[in-house]
Formats: structure tokens, sequence, C-alpha cells
């Protein structure tokens, strides 16, 4: 992206338009939920939530694929980084989770091979050059990741690699917000749409949302600028009573989305129910490796036993993942549980909702009065 | 092989000698170390400033300099962040078995070239080789001496409300160079690292006042985590605004890509000073006469609210507290 460009999407003159222009507009109380764990962060980045009325409260939604990635699923991580001769790949915040009994770092520290990996291009030359070893991708994620883990499938194949494996942990985002909204724990007025997820998937499969929940949706990106004028769609939507899908991230999103991207997840994977955490078992919301490509699949060629997962104590990144608290709510915020001795993923992961308010302090006290 | 290090060359036999003779002195020569006595001897009086810091930098070359220049340059800015005149280093290194003698020799090039620019002398030095595997090619350590002048004192506890902030330039070069090298995130880009000795711009920043209260460079924790320490250590707040901060478009370009904030980057060629405020703009306009300050500005202030907090102006015009860094910089998943 030219930089020039970035910089527009963070001009100060044009945020005090956008910010005067709600205020203007807002004239009921509402809910607004950023989906996105980067617009979380991007939100408290730059104090957003000041430059926004009273009138319009913002929740974190469950968009962040480390924080919502369920303890028994971390726990066959760790038991698969045991095993003889396996070496684990994952993405960096992964290894920092505490699991029921241990994390991939404490297993790392044990002797277990753990490797942080920036793709999974990364992930086949380990297999590559440790041919006599058995490489496991943990592989998290929602849409954005699932085509690039789809891809490393079938290089691998292509190209006879022998010794790769995927532990496939991929989820699908439409799906548990319809469980959201399906539960009425939380009530929301609009939401802020994932942007790299739509970038892939487009706008179509959050129709369902404003028609059959009459809550306003729109795409946003991950600039103050995107997330303002998105804020201004939603409200626009919400005062006149006609919630709808808009983009406000057209330079990144078509209503059609990628369509070569998503023929490769649907070569090789097929939609099954997944384990978030908080939410629980959801159907229809996870990406399981295809029969025909099951040798490439770590849950069917490994296996291991494991004891039955537990919740750190007092530890509410549950609710932080469904919206229905905030990190100010929980008793371990800032007490015992930080970054550097983190009990709960969302404040381990760099898009997680505690890590942002950890970081992103506001003076002023807009965290305090929400 | 003839140009691969083996243990025998660490061995303290005729191979080391050999090693030290023909390939280390050559570059490093002067009189205290040619002796190769036990311990190098050297006169100073007045106050005496002291430090040491190890390098393990991977890649050992990047774009920008090399891991010599970097054990040489860290350890005479830690030395003129007190103020203090850099006169003499040792320097130890732990070499990995059948790391290649050519790359040695580039890298005591890149430590000859880095001490006559900093004129600091390497007055006593050690080579240990490992067994393969035990060290990442090569590891350097290096300690020095500085002299300081009457009247200087310069300490992260001496901020004083109402003094300026000043920063010598644009920051994130040095971390974003090294992470465009690293295995697995290789990307092409026009950016060196900015690893540089900073002793001649603290005095010339000396020359011109005696206000200058606290001195640091924002090495690894960046920018943010630097202007924390010295809130801390002084007890007091310090404002900055994010729109005075000078980045490289490069540099912003690959942390929008990574998902990092400059501010955490790492820097090895820039000085953050805490200056009384009358003599601010004078201290700004000597460093821009010097090439490692050609950039510098007044970036913000030391505040009597929130004590032991940074607080920022972000570019929307809200404000925000900047913490430390905590853990590793991570790039982000999606």
């Amino acid at each position: 992206m030219p930089v020039k460009f970035i910089d527009e999407y963070r001009n100060s003159e044009l945020a005090k338009k956008l910010s005067y222009r709600i205020a203007m507009r807002s004239t009921k109380p509402i809910r607004l939920m950023e989906f996105c764990g980067g617009h979380t962060h991007t939100i408290l980045r730059y104090g957003i939530r000041q430059l926004v009325p009273k009138t319009v409260e913002m929740r974190s939604g469950p968009g962040c694929p480390v924080c919502v990635t369920a303890t028994a699923d971390l726990d066959k991580a760790i038991a698969l980084a045991h095993l003889p001769d396996v070496i684990i790949a994952t993405f960096g915040d992964m290894i920092r989770v505490p699991g029921s009994y241990s994390s991939l770092q404490q297993a790392k520290a044990g002797g277990a091979d753990v490797r942080i990996v920036y793709s999974t291009i990364d992930a086949i030359e380990i297999a590559r050059a440790n041919p006599d070893k058995s490489i496991i991708f943990i592989g998290i994620g929602f849409e954005t990741t699932a085509p690039t883990i789809a891809a490393s499938i079938l290089r691998t194949m292509q190209e006879g690699i022998g010794n790769f494996y995927v532990l496939s942990l991929a989820k699908l985002c439409p799906p548990v917000m319809k469980a959201l909204l399906d539960s009425g724990e939380v009530k929301i007025d609009g939401i802020i749409c994932p942007g790299h997820v739509s970038v892939i998937i487009g706008s179509r499969p959050y129709e369902f949302i404003p028609r059959d929940y009459r809550v306003a949706c729109v795409i946003s990106g991950f600039e103050p600028l995107d997330i303002l004028l998105c804020i201004d769609k939603l409200v626009a939507q919400i005062e006149k009573g006609e919630p709808k899908v808009e983009i406000a991230y057209s330079r990144g999103v078509k209503p059609e989305g990628n369509v070569k991207a998503r023929q490769l997840m649907d070569e090789v994977f097929e939609i099954g129910e997944a384990n978030w955490r908080g939410i629980g078992v959801v159907p229809e919301s996870g990406l399981k490796i295809r029969k025909e490509y099951e040798q490439f699949d770590a849950d069917k060629v490994f296996s291991v036993s494991l004891k039955p997962p537990k919740e750190p104590k007092g530890c509410r990144c549950g609710d932080m993942i469904r919206g229905a608290a905030t990190p100010l709510e929980c008793k371990l915020f800032r007490v015992t549980c930080t970054p550097e001795r983190p009990v709960g993923p969302c404040m381990v992961s760099s898009e997680g909702v505690c890590s942002a308010y950890y970081q992103y302090e506001t003076i002023g006290g807009d965290l305090q009065d929400f | 092989m003839d140009d691969s290090i083996l243990l025998a060359h660490g061995s303290g036999g005729k191979l080391s000698h050999e090693l030290i003779e023909k390939k280390i002195l050559p570059f490093l020569a002067n009189p205290a170390l040619n002796k190769l006595d036990d311990s190098a001897i050297f006169e100073a009086s007045g106050r005496l400033a002291f430090t040491t810091d190890s390098y393990v930098v991977n890649p050992i070359f990047f774009p920008g300099g090399d891991i010599g220049k970097l054990a040489v340059c860290g350890t005479v800015n830690d030395l003129a962040m007190n103020g203090a005149k850099p006169l003499y280093l040792s320097l130890s290194a732990i070499i990995e078995e059948g790391f290649s003698l050519s790359e040695l020799e580039r890298i005591l090039q890149s430590i000859k070239k880095a001490a006559e620019e900093a004129e600091v002398s390497i007055i006593a030095g050690d080579t240990k080789v490992v067994n393969r595997g035990k060290a990442d090619k090569i590891f350097i350590t290096t300690s020095g001496v500085g002299i300081i002048l009457p009247g200087v004192d310069i300490s992260g506890t001496n901020a004083r409300v109402g003094d300026k902030v000043l920063l010598s330039g644009t920051i994130g070069d040095h971390g974003i160079a090294i992470m465009s090298q690293r295995e697995g995130l290789r990307f092409a880009m026009n950016l060196e690292s900015d690893c540089a000795p900073l002793n001649k711009l603290v005095s010339q920043m000396l020359q011109v006042s005696s206000k200058i209260h606290c001195m640091r460079d924002p090495t690894r924790g960046g920018l943010a985590t630097i202007l924390n320490e010295l809130a801390r250590q002084s007890r007091v707040g310090i404002f900055i605004e994010e729109d005075k901060i000078p980045i490289k478009d490069e540099v912003k370009a690959a942390c929008e890509l990574l998902g990092l904030d400059p501010l955490y980057v790492a820097n090895e060629g820039k000085l953050v000073a805490i200056v009384d405020t009358t003599d601010a703009d004078k201290i700004v306009t000597q460093m821009r006469k010097n090439p490692y300050g050609r950039d510098a500005v007044i970036i913000g202030e030391v505040t009597k609210e929130h004590p032991g907090k940074v607080i920022m102006k972000t570019k929307l015009g809200p404000t925000r507290v900047v913490d430390m860094l905590s853990g590793e910089l991570l790039p982000r998943i999606c």
C-alpha cells in the first residue's frame, strides 16, 4: 500500500469532521460491536472512543483467532508437541496462551520442538529441511488464513512432501455472529464487520443479519478513518431504522469477495462444527480437512490422549469474546493478569481485547465511564 | 579448510596465536593492545563511566551494518548517553566452530571502521571457539570506559517538569532493516539500519548547553519503552505528540504490513534527550548540524500530571497512554 495512502486514513481534520457528523446524527443510545480484534486495537490505539458521542457504546466481539481457540484444542496442540519426532509450527501468539495444564511455550522449554512461523510457507520449508520429523502446523484463523492453509496442503501434495500436517482449527465468522445474535445475551444494534475476512467472503454472507435480526452491518478497514466512516454509516442506518449490509472498505472488499480463494478453501475443507472459547460448539462454524486430504490431517494421523480441559480460575475471556463484559469488569485484569503473566488468551494475543485495554489505556476516562 | 574457524583456534595454542596475530591485530592494532599483556594499562583521571553489553544479533550482516559495528556503537552510545567521552573498549568474541574466517575479517573490518569513527581504542580482548551448535555463528561482548567532563550530570532521574523531550531522528530503522532480512520474513526494501556512534553528536550538544538532564538511546523496546523508563526514574509524566515523531515511509509501510507499532521498534543510532526548556531550541539547532542529528526535533515535554506515565496525543487528536513493550514484537496473524 502506498504510504501516502495510509497517512490519508489518519488525517485529524477529516477525523474531526466525521466525528462531528456522527455526533449530529446520533440521537438515541445504541450499542455497536466491532467483530475484529484488529478493529478493537485501532479504536483504542487512536482514541476513537473519545471521538464518538456518549450515545454510541462500543463492544468487542469474537474476532481474535488466538482468543477463540478452545482450551481443549490448545491442549491437543500441546500434547502433539510432546510426541517424539514432531515439530510444531505455529503463529507467535499461540505459544504463550495457557492451556489447562501447560502452554506451548512451557512445552518448548521442556524440550518439545515448537517453532514460530509467519506463514504456512515457512512451515513447509521446515518440513522440507527436516525430512525425518513430522511437522504439524497449528491451523488457527478465520476465512482470512484458511485459504493459505488450504494452499499449503495442495502444495505439499504436489511437491510430494510427506511429513507436513495441519491441525485444522479454522473457523468461520458469519455462523458465530448468528450464534451470538441467537443467544440474545448482548443486545447489539450494529456490527462493524471484519475487513480482511470480508476480502475473502464478500458482503453477501452477512445479509441474513439485517434481514432476520434487524441489526445494521458495515464492513470496515483497519485504519482509524475507515472505522469512523463505518460508525457514521452504522449510526445513519440505525437512526433511519433501515438496517442493511454496506461496505465502508471498498478499496479491499467486493460484494462477491475473492472467488479463487474460496475455491481453494472448498477444495480442501468441508464445513463442520467448531469449538469456540466462551461460546461452545457452534454448528457449521468450522473447517475440517476433507477425506481426500486426510493424510495431511493431524487429527486423523496422530492420536493423543487428553485429560479433561479446565479453564483458568476467574478468567473472563469467554465473556470478553461474547462481548458480554469488558476487561474492566474482570477482577484479574491488571491485577494478576498482565501481558507478562497472562491468565487467558485475550491478554496474550495482539488482537485480544484485554491486551488492547492494557496497552492503550486512555487518559480522560473514556474506558472508565464505559 | 583454510576458511573456517576450528576449535583449535580457541585452544590457546599455536592456532590461537596465529588467529590473534595475523587476523585480529592487523585490524585493531594500538600500543596498549599490541603488547598482548594479560591486561591493558591506561592513564585516566576524573569521573569515569563504565559499561558492558553483549551482541547476539541475527542475521549478523544486515543492511547498514553488522554485528561488529553494532558491538562498537552500542557500547560507545551507552557511555555517551551519560555524557561520557568514550576512551577504551574491550571486545570478546565467542565463535561457533566452522564460522568462516573471511566473514570474521569482514566483521573485524567494520569494528575497526566504527572504532576509528568513534575515536576509541580497543585495548583488551578475548576469543573463544565453541562446538558447532553451541553458539549461533558469533557472539560479541564489548565493555567500555569513558570520562565525564566536569559539570556534566546526565541521568535518567534528572527530568524536571517543563523540560522538553528531544529526539535525534527517525525511529524504527534498525529493527525493520533487521526484520526485513529475517528467515521467513524476507522482503525487499530500501532501508538501512541507523547503527552509528553518537558520541560526537553528544559532545556537540554538550558544547552548547549545560542543561541536558537525561539522555538515552532507544534500542530494544524502542522509543515508547525508554520514555517510560525515564518517566518512572524521574517520577514525572511525559507528554508527546505522535505527529511530531519522524518515521520513514519504508518503516511506516513495513509496520503496517506486519502489524507492528514503530514506537516499539529498535533503533541503534538515535537518542532521546530531556533538556531544560530554555536551551531546547539551541540544542536542536546544534544537533541538526551533525549528520546523525539531521532530523532532530522536539517531540514533547515533561509534565507534573500522570507521574511515571507516557501520554501521547494521537494523530487523530485524542490522547492515550503509551505503555512499555511487554513480551516480544510479533507480527499479527490476520
